[in-house]
């Protein structure tokens, strides 16, 4: 059975915006969508494993800061060239103000 | 700036299947850490944003011109009136597109993905760079800018080729090459060089856009053949010739004479202050330290992002012609010792660049 684990609150991160989260020796990105929803997926890019949490998010898009490689943030799915592999993505819930990421 | 020479490793090898490709994966210097000017999340997220209008407004400009120039060169075809309008439809045409390619290739340039892919697709034809090849190109560029190979994207190699340099002002090389490529992939078949940097599944497309433009350079010589006329070419390919040489002029300038194998922007490439015309056919790409640095930031905030960071980096060369002033003696000076180049000086208030890039191995200290 995976952990729940606290992330951030929710408040860390506004709207329309991302947030690295280390946890285990692994890193995450936390999304919050324009409409106020959160998403998590692996932290890095799966192109070149650059920092996803230095990227811009346009509306379910995160773009990478390297190579402007984006996904989909809410599925993981890699939305065309240079990246060509999806990021793995992990359930999440809001919790008494809190972000927590199911992960494992 | 003071130019000074390293003892690299002796004799380069730009081959992207060389000995200094596999040197660069074994020392670090390939898909390292970059380093970065501290900007606060806020400022940078409003630096990042996409916007369509102006990209939208300058491609209405970009296209209109292009038209008007292109029928004022068809209507004076038989007086040397066409000449200033194929002056101007070839820059816009064999230069402009050079930097449409590149920040529609980035995705910044508009916030719609697809006005920039069709910007792109636009300008990759009339620059001859096949579409699928060169965004994984300028991918590796990014990744790994002017280290030896690796960056496949390197436009002055030392010892430099002058004359290639020379020719490539009319385009001669580069268009040349670029059809020996054309007509390579049409027939379905992908170099070693290509194959290590364009992932497997995305080679067919390469070959399928091949295809696409060799059908239609064949249709225009058909068309000049059967009009007896060279004016369908002098408006569908030859403009990547005679309308060259503002591109190479300010791409030149890029990274032209500075260090190589160094993981610091600031070293590597150079911003240069130019005029509004030429900004304007470049994409404000003179802010070369700036893109490298951030490439998130679409062109036209560029300027924004050099006033802030500007204490951080090497002060910008003044002009076109002030680059070139340091670059030709270096250029010149590299053909008898490789190792020569300009070392660009920071500012007090800038972080300190690593100084052991340039100590005996600069290859082994960006390692370390």
């Amino acid at each position: 059975m995976s952990d729940w684990v606290e992330a951030c609150a929710a408040g860390d991160i506004d709207e329309e915006d991302v947030m690295r989260f280390d946890h285990a020796g692994r890193t995450y990105a936390i999304y919050r969508s324009p409409d106020d929803e959160y998403f998590a997926t692996d932290g890095l890019c799966s192109h070149e494993k650059v920092h996803l949490a230095d990227g811009l998010v346009m509306d379910d898009t995160i773009e990478c800061p390297k190579h402007n490689g984006r996904f989909n943030y809410k599925t993981g799915d890699a939305r065309g060239a240079p990246v060509c592999v999806n990021l793995k993505t992990y359930p999440v819930k809001v919790d008494a103000g809190k972000v927590l990421i199911q992960v494992g | 700036m003071t130019a000074i020479t390293s003892p690299a490793l002796s004799g380069r090898d730009y081959s992207l299947t060389g000995r200094d490709a596999k040197l660069a994966i074994e020392n670090g210097l390939s898909a390292a850490e970059w380093y970065h000017t501290d900007i606060p999340r806020k400022q940078m997220k409003e630096l990042m944003q996409r916007s369509d209008q102006p990209a939208i407004r300058d491609t209405i400009i970009w296209l209109g011109a292009l038209i008007l120039s292109g029928a004022g060169s068809a209507w004076f075809w038989d007086s040397w009136w066409c000449v200033p309008f194929f002056f101007v439809y070839g820059t816009l045409y064999g230069s402009s597109t050079d930097s449409r390619w590149h920040e529609c290739g980035h995705g910044t340039a508009f916030r719609t993905q697809w006005m920039n892919d069709a910007v792109y697709q636009l300008a990759c034809f009339m620059i001859m760079r096949n579409p699928v090849t060169w965004r994984w190109s300028h991918t590796r560029h990014h990744t790994d800018t002017v280290i030896v190979g690796r960056d496949p994207e390197i436009a002055v190699m030392r010892p430099p080729d002058l004359v290639r340099v020379v020719l490539n002002f009319f385009g001669v090389l580069d268009a040349w090459h670029a059809m020996v490529d054309m007509v390579r992939n049409a027939a379905g078949v992908i170099s070693a060089a290509e194959k290590t940097f364009i992932p497997e599944q995305e080679q067919p497309k390469a070959i399928r856009v091949a295809r696409i433009w060799l059908a239609i350079y064949v249709a225009t010589i058909a068309l000049a053949l059967y009009l007896h006329s060279w004016l369908p070419l002098m408006l569908v390919g030859l403009p990547r010739l005679y309308g060259a040489w503002h591109h190479v002029m300010t791409g030149l300038l890029q990274h032209g004479g500075l260090a190589d194998n160094v993981i610091d922007h600031r070293l590597n490439s150079r911003t240069v202050l130019i005029n509004p015309i030429s900004r304007f056919i470049y994409w404000n790409m003179n802010y070369h330290v700036e893109h490298h640095m951030f490439p998130m930031v679409p062109y036209h905030a560029l300027p924004k992002l050099h006033e802030m960071i500007k204490h951080d980096l090497p002060a910008p060369t003044p002009s076109i012609l002030a680059g070139y002033r340091e670059m030709i003696p270096t250029f010149l000076r590299q053909l008898r010792n490789e190792d020569y180049f300009i070392k660009r000086e920071l500012p007090p208030t800038a972080k300190p660049y690593r100084e052991e890039l340039h100590s005996d191995n600069p290859v082994a200290a960006a390692a370390e």
